[in-house]
């Protein structure tokens, strides 16, 4: 009876909580599958929603590998590539492969790609590491170029989507192609979360900080460092799909050049370090800040904010940027994000 | 708990042991209770040398860990104090001589499976894992008892949760041992340095090591923090059993707590016995002292 008593009483607490904890991704559910599909403009789904989708997603890959296991990397843009040159591959060549089907192998594809170019990390550390993936970069492009099999022989290496369907549906359209974006990425963003909260996201978090006591006590550091490697590179490469698949629709591999990989990681720096919200703050901002700057020059100036010069202030706004977050708030905007919570909190009790 | 009564029955048998190898009329009777206590030594350097860039760092240094003792090793700065103890836990490796630990003989030590070797060890200069909480940390210190993948963690499956479980309960005993519960989910980081080598100690302690090398663990703590970390020490000894190898600069500290002090000067081992043998020790008295009977004669 007593049990039966304390329970009772526990239980209105638990049901606070639940809500609490609740709230937050029933209302992102709500917006992502509700909201959005019935009200966004196709402007707001092709222009802004798919890439910051894709980007968000190669941001929490990166962020993984870079942000909690400390392995910097400027090869995103090329595990990218692999997995959407992969995807496009295994559709084409592999008859009535379903979609789902076609995105984990590209993403293991990335994965196994993604292990080759980390063996270096075993030895380098930091910027050395930095500039080894770089060889990654420069030797994806060069082979999806130089080889026409990749795209299907396009004299241009250009490939283009496909037809995208799940169980028959149809997913061409604008918001299809945003659900398919959506869907994979919470879904990935979801198993990602569960990782660096697992024993095994504590693993690279030790690796990250001091690899000599990691070793001693007994994390297998060699293993850690190619599994981040691994699991980044699976979730860059299907990031890589999202983005020719659902946002471009033709891409080359000159789309994936080492910009891309710059910025992806000004993404993860801006967004916050070893953050999964971090991830999706930096490429929000990333996306909209273009878009910003265009509407604030015509304001501004008129006729005389062509898109040259939009294209030079942003690298000059963004350039700044980075200064200003690695000196004032390493921890970029998702710590800036607690702490307006916070102040916000503060002051309503 | 088992090294201490392991450590008994080594003392027990010794007479016995002694009393074999005099009839073998090999050795005196001090000589056979040293070798008995060989038979029980959970760790044996034999012959250790290393230098780097041709600076002898030690030389020819013999050491030999009973079961169950608290042993210190101290001598000045640049002594080859921090190296003994990374050869020992495999981050540096030794020239010449070998390492004995539990009865397997290296003359490297694999770094990697120290743990698993059951020997646990602490840094002079913090190492710990400054983006995760104390309690986080002191978790890590079990890893290297998991077997599940990280497939099962993201998962959840039954391996991966029971691990989590098992280890979770070894860090809050650790964690109430050490009285760290009031900070047991603070960022490791934020934490003051006192606490900070508590934290160390932590994850050194919840391996459940039967070796446990410090290396200076009390080194920038006042003298309040010194006596805590010392009490922590002797009962992480007596409660566990734990065979602990001390590094320590500073002899004051080490004297009422160790079994037996072993001290360092210039790469080579001058003297090894109990706390009040060494303090008497001319030559200790000279390596920390200079040679200043020379000029006040004895008087010391």
């Amino acid at each position: 009876m007593a049990v039966q008593a304390l329970d009772a009483a526990r239980l209105p607490v638990d049901w606070v909580k639940l809500v609490q904890k609740l709230a937050l991704p029933t209302a992102l559910f709500v917006v992502a599958y509700g909201v959005v599909p019935a009200y966004a403009s196709g402007y707001l789904v092709e222009a802004i929603l798919l890439p910051f989708l894709a980007l968000s997603l190669a941001a929490v890959g990166l962020n993984l590998l870079t942000g909690y296991c400390g392995q910097l990397s400027l090869g995103s843009s090329a595990f990218m590539a692999v997995g959407a040159f992969a995807a496009y591959n295994f559709n084409l060549r592999v008859e009535g492969l379903p979609l789902a089907g076609t995105m984990i192998l590209a993403g293991i594809s990335a994965a196994g790609f993604g292990v080759v170019f980390g063996l270096p990390s075993l030895r380098l550390r930091g910027f050395y590491l930095a500039v080894s993936t770089l060889a990654a970069q420069f030797f994806v492009q060069w082979a999806l170029t130089k080889f026409g099999w990749f795209s299907n022989d396009n004299p241009s290496g250009v490939i283009s989507a496909p037809h995208l369907a799940v169980a028959g549906l149809s997913l061409d359209s604008a918001t299809g192609r945003y659900l398919l974006s959506v869907t994979t990425v919470m879904v990935l963003t979801a198993l990602v979360w569960r990782l660096v909260n697992s024993a095994t996201g504590r693993n690279f978090i030790a690796v990250r900080d001091n690899e000599t006591a990691a070793r001693v006590i007994g994390v297998p550091v060699l293993r850690t460092k190619l599994l981040a490697f691994a699991i980044s590179s699976f979730i860059i490469g299907i990031a890589g799909v999202l983005w020719a698949f659902t946002y471009l629709r033709t891409v080359e591999p000159a789309g994936f050049n080492l910009d891309r990989s710059f910025q992806i990681l000004f993404i993860i720096i801006i967004g916050g370090l070893a953050s999964i919200r971090g991830a999706f703050l930096g490429a929000a901002f990333i996306v909209v800040l273009p878009l910003f700057l265009s509407r604030l020059g015509a304001f501004l100036f008129g006729g005389l904010f062509d898109s040259g010069v939009l294209d030079m202030s942003q690298r000059i706004v963004l350039g700044a940027l980075i200064i200003i977050f690695l000196i004032a708030e390493p921890s970029g905007l998702s710590a800036l994000f607690d702490r307006l919570k916070r102040r916000i909190g503060s002051r309503s009790s | 708990m088992i090294g201490a009564s392991l450590g008994a029955a080594a003392y027990e048998r010794a007479p016995e042991i002694s009393a074999l190898l005099a009839g073998a009329g090999r050795v005196d009777e001090t000589r056979a209770v040293r070798l008995s206590a060989k038979a029980d030594a959970i760790l044996t350097l034999s012959g250790i040398g290393i230098s780097f860039g041709g600076v002898k760092a030690l030389s020819d240094v013999d050491l030999e860990v009973e079961v169950g003792e608290i042993r210190a090793v101290i001598g000045p700065n640049g002594a080859g104090k921090s190296s003994l103890i990374n050869i020992i836990s495999g981050l540096y490796h030794a020239d010449r001589g070998r390492i004995a630990i539990g009865g397997q003989s290296f003359s490297r030590v694999p770094a990697s499976r120290l743990a698993r070797l059951g020997v646990a060890r602490t840094f002079q200069n913090l190492a710990l894992f400054g983006g995760l909480s104390v309690r986080n940390n002191i978790a890590c210190g079990r890893v290297h008892t998991r077997r599940a993948s990280f497939v099962e963690h993201i998962a959840g499956l039954p391996r991966a949760r029971s691990e989590d479980a098992g280890i979770a309960e070894k860090t809050d005993q650790i964690v109430a041992f050490l009285h760290l519960e009031s900070v047991a989910d603070r960022l490791v980081a934020t934490l003051p340095y006192g606490l900070q080598k508590r934290v160390e100690l932590a994850r050194a302690l919840v391996a459940e090591p039967k070796l446990l090398l410090l290396d200076e663990p009390m080194a920038g703590m006042t003298a309040t923090e010194k006596a805590e970390m010392a009490g922590f020490v002797r009962a992480a000894r007596d409660r566990h059993g734990v065979t602990v190898i001390l590094i320590e600069h500073d002899i004051g500290v080490v004297m009422g707590l160790s079994d037996r002090v072993a001290v360092l000067d210039y790469g080579r081992k001058i003297a090894d016995g109990t706390p009040a043998e060494v303090r008497a020790d001319p030559a200790v008295i000279r390596a920390y002292l200079g040679t200043a009977e020379g000029e006040n004669g004895e008087d010391i």
